[in-house]
């Protein structure tokens, strides 16, 4: 019975562990899709964000001074969508996936200067990292705690402020926000820049909170599950808050049965777990949701004067 | 001098636009008289909705002043114009379909950074406005819920809220009812009263006629004139206009008939919801006649339209169409109408006639795309396709004469004909015809209506379906009567009036 409780209590913490950086980057996702402007890149933003928290870290000494890095960084990136598709209004897949691009052969190229190792940052170590606050098992860091509070405020700006009447506007009707007298770009701008500090902060707690370093690749296309937990919560916080926690449990219990025999079914096929977030999305994005729920205007470049 | 220029409330001087090799606007002087109502008419494409949208910011004029109350302002965005009280109502709507009415209203006057506050403000402000003006709207609606009647009173609430005390209104009554409209107009009347200043812009001289005081009187990008309505006639605004003399009676002989050709039994349609769209509709188009569906929009006249067509299956009952059966287990695509000779100009020209973002001449063909001479062995014929593009411009007089134009940078009147010209050009059997001239100038409608008419000498099968009870008088030789769905009564042309008719449509008489 015991044993039993600490089986759901640890994969309950686990769960969190690895929802968190989803659940970061679907609310950072969350404000720049209901603005209109898709976001492909978040894996990248992330990326390059866990790159720099983890260098700066290591050679400051300082998590916190890693933390700002990390959003440093992704707004950088973010910027550079916002400049590509709002000021330039190019394609938002295209730059998002440039984004990804960038990301990947940067952070390495990068990562082999400064440190050559192969790509990687040293392991970082006591106040380099941000550390669990309460439980040290649970692994329980002020991200993961940033991560809970951010799914209320999250939703709080969307629906209970003039900013997130806008947001909501310019991502359905951008001409009737410009009729009204607000500008698109700047109400855009500050979406992606929103969008930015979420992927950092995301990008953060994979190098330097869960785990003690950057490894190339290490976001492992997490950016893409949270997109998908956007799409499965039909762009509202709540529910994408949940999509996240079901992928991270999915997850965790990928872990927990790594190697397990059950009898009648052999080694469990952990592969076919790990895969379940993307298969779920595949599956619902056919049938399920229709494509009405999605900002109307997401993906379209906003020109009033061809 | 100075005391005239004090009671304009706005003053345009040499205001002149291009769009590239578009001169759409060229060096526009007027006056806007302060708490009157001002109209302003002209054929499509004569530079009414660009002049307007220079005078609300969201266009920059190449030339020109504007002054309002007297002092020249600047015009960056419609931030500058609502900050000295112009207010506009687009020829499209500009509300977001998923918000309340509430939410719609305070979007750009939101009253704080907390949303709470301003939405009780405007509840509050709203009941003061429904009271003043009769302008009644649920504040709690979903827009996308509400009648586009009702959605315009949202446009004008929206404007009012501001605080607007020059209000633009572009074509408001293109998409109305004719009791919405009259209720439109009787708004109006009471925002002038109030010393609001108001510009109408409309194809409907009989709009212009009954509220207006002065008439501005566009062509090809100029002001021709300026009428005080009281001094001018319907047929004096129609000759300056085109610049040329209007018959607005439509001489036609009398139908000769000849075999059917479209034939509806007990024809029904009903929805996921399971709501009766269209009941037990018969009904029989022969050849060489034009048959006209009176009606209040939204009483199945559309449905009606793409079940014929084939966009749609019927869920029962029956149709044929050129000796092919339709009925809900054998239904047939719009590829296949075609072909069988059934061409159909849609009602939602934006929607369902054309993609804005092909040019003119890719919309000319659509639908008859894969077809000699514009395509050989699956490869388009660009050259072929131009050409024949720019025939019917000619043809249909549609301007301006640029097959390479985006389609979204025609004015809606030139739309129309184009879609008119690629359905009627092909000579089809049977013609189904959606408001054909909504949104459509003088000029343009008494030649679309002459068109229709010559279509029909020439043997085809003619369906058109029009809110306009004028129009569906003066052009169908029988008029059938849609009310909920169903056909209540028919009419033959010689034996119609509008009161019966209206009384039909009302749902409150059968014949
Ligand atoms: N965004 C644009 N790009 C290119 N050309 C345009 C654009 N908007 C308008 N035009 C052109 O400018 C001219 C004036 O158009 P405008 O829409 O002002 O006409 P209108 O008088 O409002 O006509 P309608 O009665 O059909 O609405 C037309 O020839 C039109 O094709
Ligand atoms: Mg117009």
């Amino acid at each position: 019975m015991e044993e039993a409780l600490s089986l759901v209590t640890a994969t309950l913490a686990a769960t969190l562990r690895v929802a968190t950086p989803l659940v970061l980057c679907a609310m950072g996702g969350l404000f720049s899709e209901k603005s209109g402007i898709l976001d492909v890149g978040l894996e990248g933003k992330m990326l390059m964000a866990a790159f720099f928290a983890a260098a700066t870290a290591s050679l400051t000494g300082s998590a916190w001074m890693g933390v700002g890095a990390a959003i440093l960084a992704a707004e950088v990136l973010a910027l550079l969508h916002g400049f590509a598709c709002i000021t330039h209004r190019g394609n938002q897949v295209v730059s998002g996936i440039a984004i990804n691009i960038l990301a990947m052969g940067l952070t390495v190229v990068l990562g082999a200067a400064w440190f050559g190792r192969g790509g990687q940052t040293p392991p970082l170590t006591g106040t380099e990292r941000l550390n669990p606050i309460f439980f040290p098992v649970a692994g329980d860091n002020i991200l993961v705690y940033g991560a809970l509070l951010a799914v209320p405020f999250t939703w709080w700006l969307i629906a209970r402020t003039r900013f997130g009447l806008r947001l909501r506007a310019v991502g359905e009707v951008p001409l009737a926000v410009d009729a009204a007298g607000i500008s698109v770009s700047w109400l855009r701008y500050r979406a992606v820049l929103l969008c930015g500090l979420f992927a950092g902060l995301a990008g953060a707690y994979l190098s330097i909170a869960q785990n003690a370093g950057f490894s190339r690749d290490m976001t492992a296309g997490q950016g893409f599950i949270a997109l998908a937990a956007i799409i499965f919560g039909r762009w509202r916080p709540v529910p994408a808050f949940g999509a996240c926690l079901a992928f991270g449990l999915l997850d965790a219990i990928a872990i927990r049965l790594q190697g397990v025999r059950l009898p009648g079914v052999g080694e469990v096929p952990v592969q076919l777990i790990q895969a379940m977030p993307y298969l779920l999305t595949l599956f619902l994005l056919a049938g399920f949701i229709g494509r009405t729920v999605a900002p109307k205007a997401a993906g379209v470049p906003y020109e009033k004067e061809p | 001098m100075q005391e005239l220029t004090a009671d304009a409330a706005i003053e345009l001087r040499g205001i002149d636009k291009s769009f590239g090799s578009v001169h759409a606007v060229r060096g526009v002087s007027v006056r806007i008289e302060r708490g009157s109502i001002t109209g302003i008419v002209g054929e499509n494409g004569a530079g009414k909705s660009t002049l307007m949208s220079i005078l609300y910011g969201l266009y920059r004029a190449d030339a020109g002043e504007i002054l309002v109350d007297g002092r020249p302002v600047e015009m960056a965005s419609p931030r500058d114009a609502i900050g000295h009280g112009i207010g506009m109502v687009h020829q499209h709507f500009m509300l977001v379909d998923s918000f309340t009415v509430l939410e719609n209203l305070v979007l750009g006057a939101e009253g704080g950074a907390l949303l709470a506050r301003g939405l009780a403000a405007a509840r509050t402000e709203l009941a003061r406005l429904a009271r003043d003006y009769g302008l009644t709207v649920d504040p709690d609606a979903r827009v996308a819920d509400l009648s586009v009647g009702e959605q315009q009173r949202v446009e004008i609430l929206k404007v009012l809220l501001r605080g607007a005390r020059i209000l633009i209104l572009d074509e408001p009554s293109a998409v109305l009812t004719p009791q919405e409209t009259d209720r439109l107009l009787q708004i109006l009347r009471v925002l002038r009263d109030r010393g609001v200043t108001v510009v109408l812009i409309t194809h409907k001289l009989r709009e212009i006629l009954a509220v207006t005081e002065k008439v501005i009187v566009m062509r090809r990008g100029e002001v021709v004139a300026e009428r005080r309505t009281a001094d001018t006639n319907a047929e004096d605004l129609a000759e300056l206009m085109v610049g040329r003399k209007v018959r607005f009676d439509l001489d036609k002989a009398p139908a000769r008939k000849g075999e059917t050709l479209l034939a509806a039994r007990h024809l029904s349609l009903v929805d996921g919801r399971g709501v009766r769209l269209l009941d037990d509709i018969s009904l029989e188009v022969k050849a060489g006649e034009i048959v006209g569906i009176a009606g209040v929009s939204g009483n199945g006249q559309t449905e009606l339209l793409q079940v014929l067509s084939g966009i749609r299956p019927p869920s029962g009952g029956e149709f044929e169409a050129c000796g092919r059966k339709v009925d809900a287990t054998h239904p047939v695509d719009p590829a296949e109408m075609r072909d069988l000779g059934v061409a159909h100009v849609p009602e939602d020209r934006l929607r369902q006639g054309l993609v804005p973002a092909f040019l003119a001449s890719e919309t000319s063909i659509l639908g008859y795309q894969d077809r000699e001479p514009f395509c050989h062995n699956y490869i388009l014929d660009g050259p072929a396709v131009g050409k024949y593009c720019a025939d019917l411009m000619e043809r249909f007089d549609v301007r301006p004469r640029t097959p390479g134009l985006l389609s979204s940078s025609f004015s809606g009147g030139n739309q129309q004909k184009l879609i008119l010209a690629r359905e009627m050009a092909r000579d089809p059997k049977v013609l189904l015809v959606g408001q054909p001239t909504r949104g459509v100038d003088i000029g343009a409608i008494e030649f679309i209506r002459r068109e229709l008419v010559r279509s029909r000498d020439a043997g085809c099968a003619v369906l058109v379906v029009s809110v306009e009870l004028e129009e569906i008088l003066s052009l169908a030789d029988r008029i059938l009567v849609m009310f909920a769905g169903r056909i209540v009564g028919e009419v033959a042309a010689g034996q119609a009036d509008e009161r019966t008719l209206g009384l039909m449509m009302a749902g409150a008489r059968a014949a």
